[in-house]
């Protein structure tokens, strides 16, 4: 960048007034609106590990992985050490025994997200910039799966890593860490909706952190204590039904019906029609996510 | 620039904007109306971003409906509103901002350095924004709008929440963003002094619908009169009066206004002849400022022509509009100008 010449003072001097350097155009690429829509994806991604924000908002997306890979690595030094034939854990039940810390990941990374923007008002600014209502969404609910992708798929990850140390079967590893990936995704984008359509209702920050909480430790809660129950009195049937009603269980639905994973909720879907509703519930809950948060920015706009 | 044609915008239970027609040609236009009459809507369906319920507008030759993304990439908007999160300093603001308009990376920061130090926010720009003031907020919020150096900006109520000063150097900026930067402006306001010396050209709403498009020279054409105040003396103790009977006398126009009075300007003789009045009579004079008549005055039509309508369009002589921001929509009472007032 050229020096600007108003700043020296021996230029004002000489020229008897104080001038200021021209206003330069600009005549390079505008690129338009799907890179608006990528640098707004890759920001809000960066945010929601504090990354370009204060040292302050990186202590929890930080711990909050720390925690989340912590476990696998237990897992995967006492694998390699003791020689086991198998892991202790299934790639696909892990982020079922770990979903609290998903679920406050996301309780305080989705408002992040959205809540922001709005409460400050910024959302405005952005639609009048090339991209639209749909682009917006789009970018933020990207980002957010992103996000909770990262933190379900990099302990699979550790996990795979250490099967292969350990010299377990690469086949079999390879085949369930590939499911538990997918299953992993599915996971992310559910969360993801779910979280931002809650956050996106409020501007108050704290009360869409204590919604989402709510949200996913009530219903798993309910459910799977229903579940209990239920199987309990013999009733399996009934209980597989059960799971469609939360995240958690939902996911574990999936993952066991259509990607062959042992049932980490006390009861999977009970037959092959099940398992289809869950996996159509499932995608209907995404795109619908989708769908409210279009619905909530019309409302927005400018304004 | 813009174009509109019969646009009209109807809500459930008001019509924002009633068959509006403006063709707007390039500079700083100022459009002006009361809260409500259709400022922010027209600005909205002129982005693309609101849908009009009839008619049509088009912004830089491209039309709002069909290519508002194309418009948007080419104009700048500053909302009325504060629109910055506090905990993210200027420069991060205007980079994110630049990306958002579709600049490359390097050329965003670049562009952001160089509009920020345009705008006149040096240092702080380093410092999270939830600790600047209300003046450096809208510097922040104009240079969002420039920094894709746009053909256009839209202005909403910029130099809302500003004191005087602050006011004047955002409409100095205004006129720079036009003058040195080559950038058309659409600006609002609901002041219309302040508009009537920053525009070429305004635009009067109200209730929706066209009051008046004219440029500013025109406007100021009207009568120009001279407003006279002076000192009472024993001899004269209703001086006004005396130097009234006096300008009477020699065959100019004049009446008084309580203690004011107000004299038509003849030609340039006309200041020599009430100078040496006020002298003949041995009184003080206290101020003798030009006045013409101000756009406020379009609010008020039976009015316009009376010089009678106290505290008309306050500029002084010599120096053009120099804090005169009076509310046109409640008050005429200007901020009385003194800097061309003659002290005895």
């Amino acid at each position: 960048m050229p020096v600007p010449s108003s700043t020296s003072p021996a230029t004002e001097a000489a020229k008897g007034r104080i001038h200021n350097i021209g206003y330069r155009h600009y005549d390079g690429p505008r690129l338009g609106r799907s890179y608006a829509t990528r640098s707004l994806l890759v920001q809000s991604l960066r945010g929601a590990y504090g990354l370009g924000r204060s040292a302050k908002s990186k202590v929890l997306p930080m711990i909050l992985f720390a925690v989340m890979c912590m476990p696998a690595g237990i897992i995967v030094a006492v694998a390699v050490f003791t020689k086991m034939k198998d892991l202790p854990l299934d790639y696909t039940s892990y982020a079922i025994y770990l979903q609290a810390v998903i679920g406050i990941f996301l309780a305080a990374q989705a408002p992040q997200a959205v809540s922001r923007d709005l409460r400050f008002k910024t959302v405005p600014l952005y639609f009048s910039r090339p991209i639209e209502r749909i682009d917006y969404v789009f970018a933020k609910f990207a980002a957010m799966t992103g996000a909770v992708f990262i933190l379900t798929a990099a302990p699979l990850v550790v996990l795979y890593i250490g099967a292969l140390l350990a010299k377990l079967s690469f086949g079999t590893q390879t085949k369930d860490f590939a499911a538990a990936l997918l299953a992993a995704l599915l996971l992310s984008l559910l969360y993801a909706g779910l979280g931002l359509v809650i956050a996106a209702l409020t501007p108050r920050r704290g009360f869409g952190v204590a919604a989402i909480i709510a949200l996913f430790t009530i219903s798993y809660g309910a459910v799977s204590s229903v579940q209990a129950i239920a199987g309990e009195q013999g009733n399996e049937t009934v209980a597989g039904w059960l799971g469609l009603f939360s995240p958690v269980t939902l996911i574990d639905g999936v993952q066991s019906w259509a990607l062959g994973a042992e049932p980490s909720s006390p009861a999977g879907p009970p037959n092959a029609f099940a398992g289809t509703v869950f996996v159509l519930v499932l995608l209907g809950a995404i795109a619908g996510s989708f769908g409210l948060l279009l619905l909530r920015y019309r409302k927005v706009g400018l304004s | 620039m813009i174009a509109t044609e019969n646009l009209t915008k109807r809500y459930p239970r008001v019509t924002a904007l009633d068959r509006l027609t403006l063709d707007i040609a390039p500079g700083v236009v100022g459009l002006v109306g009361a809260n409500g009459a259709g400022k922010s809507t027209l600005i909205k369906i002129l982005l693309g971003l609101s849908a009009a319920s009839e008619g049509r507008a088009r912004v830089l030759g491209l039309d709002v409906v069909t290519e508002g993304s194309r418009i948007r990439e080419r104009v700048g908007y500053m909302p009325e509103h504060d629109c910055l999160p506090p905990d993210v300093s200027a420069t991060e603001f205007v980079v994110h901002m630049a990306r958002m308009s579709g600049l490359p990376a390097s050329a965003a920061r670049e562009r952001t350095a160089d509009t920020l130090r345009h705008v006149g926010l040096y240092e702080e720009r380093y410092r999270p924004m939830g600790g600047y003031s209300t003046g450096m907020k809208q510097r922040v919020k104009l240079a969002q709008a420039l920094v894709h150096d746009p053909e256009l900006v839209l202005l909403d109520e910029p130099t809302n929440g500003l004191d005087p000063v602050g006011r004047d150097e955002m409409l100095g900026l205004i006129r720079r963003v036009h003058t040195d930067f080559g950038i058309s402006v659409l600006v609002t306001s609901h002041l219309l002094g302040e508009l009537e010396r920053t525009c070429d050209h305004v635009v009067v709403i109200d209730g929706g619908t066209l009051l008046r498009s004219q440029s500013t020279a025109e406007f100021t054409q009207a009568t120009q009169t001279l407003a006279v105040e002076v000192t009472d003396s024993e001899q004269h103790p209703h001086g006004a009066d005396a130097v009234l009977s006096e300008l009477q006398a020699a065959g100019l126009t004049a009446l008084a206004d309580g203690h004011l009075l107000l004299v038509e300007i003849a030609d340039e003789s006309t200041f020599d002849t009430v100078r040496d009045a006020v002298t003949g009579l041995g009184l003080g004079l206290v101020r003798m400022e030009q006045r013409r008549h101000r756009i406020a005055e379009l609010f008020r039509p039976d009015e316009v022509g009376a010089p009678a309508a106290a505290g008309a369009g306050a500029t002084a002589v010599g120096i053009p509009g120099t804090g005169t921001t009076a509310d046109a929509t409640t008050t005429h009472e200007g901020s009385r100008s003194d800097a061309g007032a003659v002290k005895h």
